[in-house]
């Protein structure tokens, strides 16, 4: 009961929230609300034993990618009129692209998965099963390759960004703090006798 | 070489640095505690202002305003009378000491002595009116801290 | 589940909440104390010993003088996150002791197996204090933000770059405990390291203490690296706030401060467990709180001691010094383990094999 009525206060909030990020007017707000609905997204995770994960989310979404999120968004210009005219303009695509999620929802859940019973939270594991070691083990065996692709994906990726804006430029002055740091006083400081 | 690297990985510098602190941290301390306990002050300490007399009971102050000339601030307010005795008395001094600065240059201009400076620096007030001094209450400034502006111009004596 | 059982439990949840809330907001308001006091000693002054017996009473007129004046909301801010911005700074400080194992307990032999003493002894405890401290950026950001004003902007991106560049080889130094102790769990890290003093982790992980504190400064914001209150920033992200919204950001900081310090002592220096097993009569609630403040003293310390670091020198340390030093670390550990001649030179401090 107390589980159910924990799922009903994330599920509903994390319903709301994601509402509040397409329907708010300040992009500001948006994002807030994006942050609280990877929260309560988080506590579902809590409620289906997988700690691990909903962690993770929180470490990984929240702490990491929202923040750059909203550096972008804090250097951009806010345009309030701008946000009205172009709800046509994008109506038929994000039509086109809910329809679609809204077929996906439907296939999904009448694939035979979520049949009465077989609910994740029906049985909970035990304390010993660590569900961090578990999913270690997985991913280090069976779905090594897929994890390792993924790994080189992003590693490429990170190299790219550096490459891009990497410039050297001559006019620039820079100081070179590893030669600032390694100056001892000998190197600098001499004892003259008068 | 191995030294140098020592130093570096293990924060050599800044455990010195550290060290001095920590030495610090249980040295005497020089605290003074204001309202209980005071510095002394030298004898040409510059703080509140007084009118002296003569020890007759006769104001020393003879108008002649060079205070009021010499002042930078512009703080002194002087207007003289004669007396019924023929001789030149002010009928009004008045100092704003929001304005004075403090630079003791009316002490040193005044011919007789009359306007002086105390060690008195606790005379903070709440309202800025307070802080205008008329002819009345400078004179009573003196005669409050003669002892003390005497003393001090005995102690100074022998430089000036 | 009676809902005669769910008010108990909810009862017993609001007491723990409680008893860790209530000693970390007076430990706070008496660090702000220890602080001036400490640093007046080592400026050979007094500090403040006025309000009370020796000042004992100088951070209640403090909280008193900040809860009564003025909220200055500036005209043109966004009301809505301005405000929010204190409370997100701080909540997340607050949230984070939730998983922090204070010590063991068998209530005087009323219990067979010793409780471990946190509120939730979650199995991916260390994970959780990274995520939730990682959160308080969004206050600082938003504190920025939200005041529509130039410095406080400024300040917040400086404390944000500042704390998400230290917050990875924080992470990292973690993972070397991670690795020696083959567990996420704070007790779990805590048990591993029992046996006195050479079993803790800061001999075979030294550097990744040294690394670890130094970013928790960077992290709290604290002197080395106080650059987001620096002058040429007038204060930084919080410019703006005045009275008790100002006041929080600094019991945020403060907070920071308790955790980084307690998660030093659990993760390094034996958690509840004394140097010499014999010492272990004394609780061991006290000797984690020993530790913690002995740190806190250090934070204090520190301080008073080092001069600013400039940005620039900051950022380098954290990214070009920290992050290979760590990852190097990482490297040599798993070497370490995994190589047949060298692996038992470290069982000595695996607790997993």
């Amino acid at each position: 009961m107390l589980e159910s009525a924990f799922f009903n206060l994330f599920a509903g909030l994390c319903v709301i929230s994601a509402l509040g990020v397409v329907t708010a007017r300040n992009t500001m707000h948006s994002v807030m609300f994006l942050v609280f609905c990877f929260f309560n997204a988080a506590g579902l995770f809590f409620l289906l034993d997988a700690e691990f994960l909903g962690v993770i989310l929180i470490l990984v979404y929240v702490g990491a990618v929202m923040v750059l999120f909203m550096f972008v968004i804090m250097m951009l210009e806010q345009k309030k009129d701008a946000l009205k005219s172009n709800v046509r303009q994008f109506l038929s695509l994000g039509g086109l692209v809910a329809v679609l999620l809204l077929m996906e929802f439907v296939a999904a859940s009448s694939s035979g998965v979520f049949v009465h019973g077989a609910h994740a939270t029906a049985a909970h594991l035990g304390r010993q099963v660590n569900n961090t070691e578990q999913i270690g083990q997985v991913l280090y065996t069976k779905y090594l390759l897929g994890f390792e692709i993924a790994a080189i994906i992003l590693l490429v990726a990170l190299i790219g960004a550096v490459v891009l804006t990497i410039r050297k430029r001559k006019d620039a002055k820079y100081q070179n703090i590893s030669a600032q740091v390694k100056v001892r006083r000998e190197d600098r400081v001499r004892k003259v006798r008068m | 070489m191995l030294k140098r690297a020592f130093k570096t990985w293990f924060l050599w510098e800044l455990l010195i640095g550290l060290s001095v602190t920590g030495r610090y941290l249980f040295k005497k301390k020089i605290t003074v505690e204001y309202p209980e306990e005071k510095t002394p002050l030298s004898p040409r300490f510059r703080g509140l202002h007084g009118l002296r007399r003569y020890e007759s009971g006769e104001e020393r102050c003879i108008a002649c305003k060079l205070c009021e000339v010499v002042c930078p601030a512009l703080a002194i307010t002087i207007e003289s009378e004669e007396r019924d005795d023929g001789s030149r008395r002010t009928t009004r001094y008045d100092i704003d000491m929001s304005k004075c600065i403090y630079c003791g240059f009316c002490q040193e201009a005044c011919p007789v002595d009359a306007i002086v400076e105390t060690q008195e620096f606790e005379y903070a007030t709440e309202t800025r009116s307070g802080l205008y001094y008329t002819k009345d209450m400078l004179l009573a400034n003196g005669q409050r801290y003669e002892a003390q502006i005497a003393a001090n111009i005995a102690a100074d004596a022998p430089y000036s | 589940m009676s809902v005669m059982d769910m008010v108990i439990q909810a009862v017993i949840w609001a007491l723990e909440i409680l008893a860790i809330a209530v000693p970390v907001a007076l430990s706070v308001a008496y660090i702000t104390y220890a602080e001036r006091r400490v640093i007046g000693w080592i400026q050979v002054r007094k500090g403040c010993n006025r309000v009370g017996p020796a000042g004992l009473l100088q951070p209640l007129a403090d909280g008193l003088k900040l809860f009564l004046k003025e909220t200055i909301i500036p005209a043109r801010a966004n009301k809505l996150l301005f405000v929010g911005a204190p409370v997100l700074a701080l909540v997340p400080t607050l949230v984070a002791f939730a998983v922090v194992p204070f010590g063991e307990t068998s209530l005087f032999g009323q219990w067979e197996r010793p409780h471990v003493m946190a509120i939730s002894n979650m199995n991916v405890g260390l994970l959780y204090l990274m995520a939730i401290s990682s959160l308080s950026v969004y206050g600082f950001l938003m504190a920025g933000w939200a005041s529509n004003s130039k410095y406080p902007i400024m300040g917040s991106i400086r404390s944000t770059c500042q704390m998400i560049s230290y917050e990875i080889s924080m992470g990292f130094g973690l993972v070397t405990v991670m690795m020696l102790s083959g567990s996420l769990n704070l007790a779990d890290i805590v048990h591993a390291q029992a046996g006195g003093l050479l079993h803790w982790y800061m001999i075979p992980l030294f550097p990744m203490l040294l690394v670890f504190f130094i970013s928790g400064c960077a992290e709290t914001g604290r002197t080395p690296f106080d650059l987001t209150e620096t002058e040429e920033l007038v204060s930084g992200y919080n410019v703006e706030y005045s009275g008790m919204w100002f006041a929080t950001f600094s019991l945020a900081e403060y907070g920071a401060m308790i955790l980084i310090s307690l998660m030093t002592s659990i993760l390094f220096l034996g958690g509840w467990y004394a140097p010499i097993p014999a010492l272990d009569i004394i609780p061991g609630t006290v000797w984690l709180l020993a530790k913690t403040s002995f740190l806190v003293f250090v934070f204090i310390w520190f301080r008073a001691t080092f001069p600013r670091y400039r940005y620039d020198q900051m950022m380098r340390l954290g990214w070009k010094i920290f992050l290979p030093w760590t990852l190097g670390w990482i490297f040599v550990l798993g070497v370490f383990i995994y190589t047949p001649g060298l692996d038992h030179i470290i069982n000595f401090w695996l607790a997993w094999r």
